[in-house]
């Protein structure tokens, strides 16, 4: 059984009866716990994951009515609600939160026959880049265990990169779908903001934030988010996408297509290969037709602060329900005192959590909200002007999606500002709810490297077809694990 | 000079669903934490799904209060902890940003005063707090999250008032509005709360929080003036301050809390796009309004030739210009609307009687009919009311059973105004020579008649007999 194919060569492989659903879920199944000992992707598995392959076995034999995932095992990010399942964001404060109801993008799954194999590890609460900030122990890069595997998806990121699914689902706040494909050598997209429903996403940021798939091949990124896109009534801030098929035509091809190279994301701190593979990429899209130029967006100078200071102001808010009423420790009503209570409820918060919510209660603060969020806000519309400026010249931006290679875990954990910094080449889309996606683009001293591509609001086909047609120039090794 | 200033929440008790999910608006005829769902506790991953209906109800008020009403609403959050409060924070609106919020500036008259409107904001109640418990040592306290996410609409005055009698005018005129605009029912337990805001001679503005009840409120701010002279006084400074309304000991305390030097932190709902709501909407919204109470009164004093105190009364009350408008015709409006102004609001005074009343439209127009065609005296109207009212029969079998039915039959009626006349010689005397006095004639009949003879008949009757 060969676990290392793409999830559309898998629904046509159990679709034309090559292969069971229940025999490929059985391996993956049994590939996690070979594997998974090492790598740390997943914080806990579905038991019925085998049956439930069983039972789409049973469909597909009697002719009835088939989904379009054919049974195919999917890992979600532990921020994302299935219901009657754990859903802890990697914190001791929901450590035992056992979600009532499906997130959109799950119930739309489920229709679709999708086995959800387990929730993936990720920083507490999405809030990090190397899933070190997990409460329950970091994922460690596949290329590489002694490595991150980046973040915050990162167990999405190792559980597809080390075929223990054939596609993931986490979410990017502010690059935690692309770092991480780009540190595990996988493709990573963030749709266009509002895409994608976040109903059962459990906020982090929630007005820059987007549910995204993490895939072996871009096609397979296109075929999920058919299945996952569209208006949500239950988030009035999804748009209407005309039931857009965004795996037809994706061989369009580039050629013609003005890309322009951003300058900021390739400047002062940028690791040489990173560098060196960035300028491969536009040599190589240059040779499928396009037309590439360099251009300025100096905003994004004041990107990674603007962005910490709004999401850190989002999270205060977001997390300020986790006050011991209803999640985080037992507690006897005896002596109960509301303000203290909060406080000791909010010890079971890690450190980067912890670091967050004290920002996010400084920078929009009476005082400060002059001097720091409404700056943040500032720089926001200007980025937002800025881009919209690039793309009345330019069809698509490209950088790499992270200006260095993965890191050593535990290499920069006292130094959160350095971590900060990293941000520099993802913010920009989620702050601006421009589409961007990262694809594997090479291995340098056994370390990937991704490449990313950023699209106009709602051009997330275009995206596709650009990374499609890169992605076709590319040969990389295989994962050594 | 003393300044008094409003803020009142308003819940919208019409609407069938909570502000931001399916669960019932009508959260009282619940069991503790039963009307609640993942979107009103706040629980991790749920959104909140605004209901457009809630804004249209709010901009109509905003309409019916003359407010300014902006091309483009937001919403933001109010970060605070507190247990009610499921998320912690509360999705409010805030004008600080440009006018955001469903009302910017208005007026409502009350008499030849203009009270002005500062804004009108739409926002979720929280939830309900419940103490147990006797002491403060071992009081519990219980959290019902039936309440959380009901629509509000918070109107918040300028500090126009200079007594509590324009106060009560005020709450009066101001419900009266939002229950004819068929949003809110004041009279639901909780459905109206407000804060007021008092300072005396350009003095420090201290905020009274925690009033549960219009009446109360009235009683707070006297309070709280009468307070403030005492300390003024005195040369003792007036603090800026919040301070509670004790409801059992009817003072305000100072409250402990920091609640005054608390930060929000406001910033804007990400969750809910901004709403437009453009000229086309706000049109299609007034053909919906049902007609205000001002045009109400000007149409009853103009067609109908009512009194303008009767008609200000009539207008002003949902419940009875219901009855009026549909049991009068163009003849007998000036009666219906008598009837219903001197006799009827006596009887049924109370939320709880007009609620098990029996009476119906067609029973104040058969009364009326039998009163202007002699069947029934006025007096007689008076009772039959009273039993309609209770039972809900039918009037010919009121009149019947209680034998309230004109004595309009001539011989009858002649016996009694002999055996009067024989009575009162000396009456008989005097009405002979001065017409006028027999009214005290008349009098005399109707005593002997209980009131049921028919007035007209008796005189005639009388004159005929004493000349």
């Amino acid at each position: 059984m060969n676990l290392k194919i793409s999830a559309l060569q898998f629904t046509r492989d159990v679709k034309s009866g090559n292969i069971s659903a229940e025999d490929f879920v059985a391996k993956t199944m049994e590939r996690i716990q070979n594997v998974d000992d090492k790598l740390h992707a997943f914080l806990s598995l579905n038991d019925k994951a085998v049956d439930q392959a069983r039972e789409i076995d049973k469909k597909i034999k009697s002719g009835e009515k088939i989904g379009q995932c054919f049974g195919m095992p999917i890992s979600i990010k532990d921020n994302i609600c299935i219901k009657d399942t754990r859903t802890t964001c990697a914190s001791k404060m929901l450590e035992n939160f056992i979600a009532p109801y499906d997130a959109t993008v799950i119930t739309k799954l489920k229709q679709q026959d999708a086995i959800f194999v387990g929730k993936v590890n990720l920083d507490e609460f999405a809030m990090g880049l190397s899933t070190e900030f997990s409460a329950y122990g970091p994922s460690k890069n596949p290329w590489n265990t002694d490595y991150v595997p980046g973040g915050s998806s990162g167990g999405s990121a190792v559980s597809v990169s080390a075929f223990e699914c054939v596609a993931s689902l986490g979410s990017d706040t502010g690059g935690s779908v692309r770092n991480p494909a780009s540190f595990c050598s996988t493709v990573g997209y963030k749709p266009t903001y509002g895409l994608i429903s976040r109903y059962g996403l459990i906020s982090y940021a929630n007005s820059i934030e987007q549910i995204g798939p993490l895939t072996r091949t871009v096609e397979d990124a296109a075929f999920m988010l058919n299945l996952i896109a569209g208006l949500d009534s239950n988030d009035d801030t999804t748009v209407n996408n005309n039931s857009e098929d965004y795996l037809k035509d994706i061989n369009s091809g580039i050629e013609g297509k003005k890309i322009g190279i951003i300058k900021e994301m390739i400047g002062e701190g940028i690791d040489p290969a990173v560098l060196y593979a960035t300028k491969d990429a536009i040599s190589k899209l240059e040779g499928l037709g396009a037309i590439c130029e360099e251009i300025s967006l100096d905003m994004i100078k004041y990107s990674v602060a603007a962005y910490y200071i709004i999401t850190a102001t989002e999270a205060g808010s977001n997390l300020a329900r986790y006050d011991n009423l209803r999640y985080g420790y037992d507690f006897s009503v005896e002596g109960y005192e509301f303000n203290s209570y909060i406080e000791k409820a909010r010890k079971k918060f890690g450190p980067e959590v912890t670091r967050r919510m004290i920002l996010g209660g400084f920078v929009p603060s009476a005082g400060h909200a002059g001097k720091y969020f409404l700056k943040a806000l500032k720089v926001k519309s200007k980025l937002i002007r800025q881009i919209n400026d690039a793309f009345k010249k330019f069809d698509l931006l490209i950088a790499p999606t992270v200006p260095i290679l993965p890191f050593k875990i535990g290499e920069k954990i006292n130094d959160p500002v350095s971590l900060f910094l990293i941000d520099i080449n993802t913010v920009t889309a989620n702050l601006t709810g421009k589409p961007a996606i990262s694809i594997p683009y090479a291995i340098s001293n056994g370390l990937p490297i991704g490449i990313q591509l950023i699209a106009n609001s709602m051009d997330d086909k275009l995206l596709l077809q650009a990374a499609y047609a890169l992605e076709k120039t590319v040969k990389l090794p295989e994962v050594p694990i | 000079m003393t300044k008094i200033g409003l803020e009142i929440h308003s819940q919208l008790t019409k609407l069938e669903s909570k502000l931001f999910c399916s669960c019932k608006a009508n959260y009282r005829e619940f069991e503790p934490n039963t009307n609640i769902c993942p979107i009103c506790i706040g629980l991790p991953g749920s959104l909140p799904r605004l209901n457009q209906k809630a804004v249209e109800k709010a901009t109509m008020i905003a309409m019916e209060l003359n407010c300014s009403t902006p091309e483009k609403i937001a919403f933001f959050r109010k970060n605070y902890f507190y247990p009610d409060l499921p998320k912690n924070f509360q999705i409010t609106q805030l004008n600080i940003y440009g006018d955001t919020s469903v009302g910017g500036k208005g007026i409502i008259m009350v008499g030849e005063k203009k009270i002005h409107i500062t804004r009108i904001q739409l926002e979720e109640d929280p939830g309900r707090l419940l103490y147990e418990g006797s002491s403060e040592k071992n009081q519990i306290t219980l959290v019902d999250y039936n309440r959380a996410g009901t629509p509000l609409v918070e109107i918040v005055t300028e500090p126009d008032f200079e007594n509590p009698k324009e106060v009560r005018e005020f709450l009066n005129i101001l419900s009266n509005l939002l229950e004819n605009l068929g949003v809110s029912d004041p009279s639901l337990e909780g459905a109206m709360r407000a804060d007021a805001n008092v300072s005396i001679e350009g003095g420090n503005k201290v905020e009274i929080k925690n009033i549960g009840s219009f009446h109360d409120l009235e009683k707070a701010v006297h309070f709280e003036i009468t307070r403030q002279q005492s300390l003024h006084s005195r040369d003792i400074p007036i603090i800026q301050e919040t301070r509670h309304w004790d409801d059992k000991r009817k003072i305000t305390i100072s409250s402990r809390s920091k609640e005054e030097d608390l930060d929000y932190r406001y910033f804007l709902e990400g969750d809910i796009p901004w709403v437009r709501i453009g000229n086309e909407v706000k049109e299609k919204l007034k053909a919906e309004m049902p007609e205000s109470i001002s045009s109400k009164k000007q149409r009853y004093v103009s067609k109908y030739n009512i009194p303008v105190q009767v008609a200000d009364v009539l207008s002003a009350d949902k419940f009875y210009s219901n009855l009026f408008e549909e049991a009068h015709t163009k003849e007998n409006a000036k009666e219906v609307a008598n009837i219903i102004t001197t006799d009827l609001m006596g009887l049924v005074d109370t939320r709880e009687k007009r609620e098990s009343s029996k009476l119906t439209s067609s029973h104040l127009k058969d009364i009326v009919d039998s009163i202007q065609s002699g069947k029934i005296a006025r007096n007689s109207a008076k009772n039959a009311l009273y039993e309609i009212v209770k039972t809900g029969k039918k009037l010919s079998d009121i009149i019947s059973e209680l034998d309230l039915g004109n004595v309009s039959d001539e011989s009858e009626l002649s016996k009694i105004i002999e055996s009067v006349i024989s009575e009162e010689p000396q009456a008989v005397e005097q009405a002979k020579s001065n017409p006028q006095t027999i009214n005290y004639l008349v009098g005399k009949v109707m005593q002997k008649t209980k009131g049921k003879a028919d007035p007209k008949l008796t005189l005639d009757l009388l004159k005929n007999k004493i000349s």
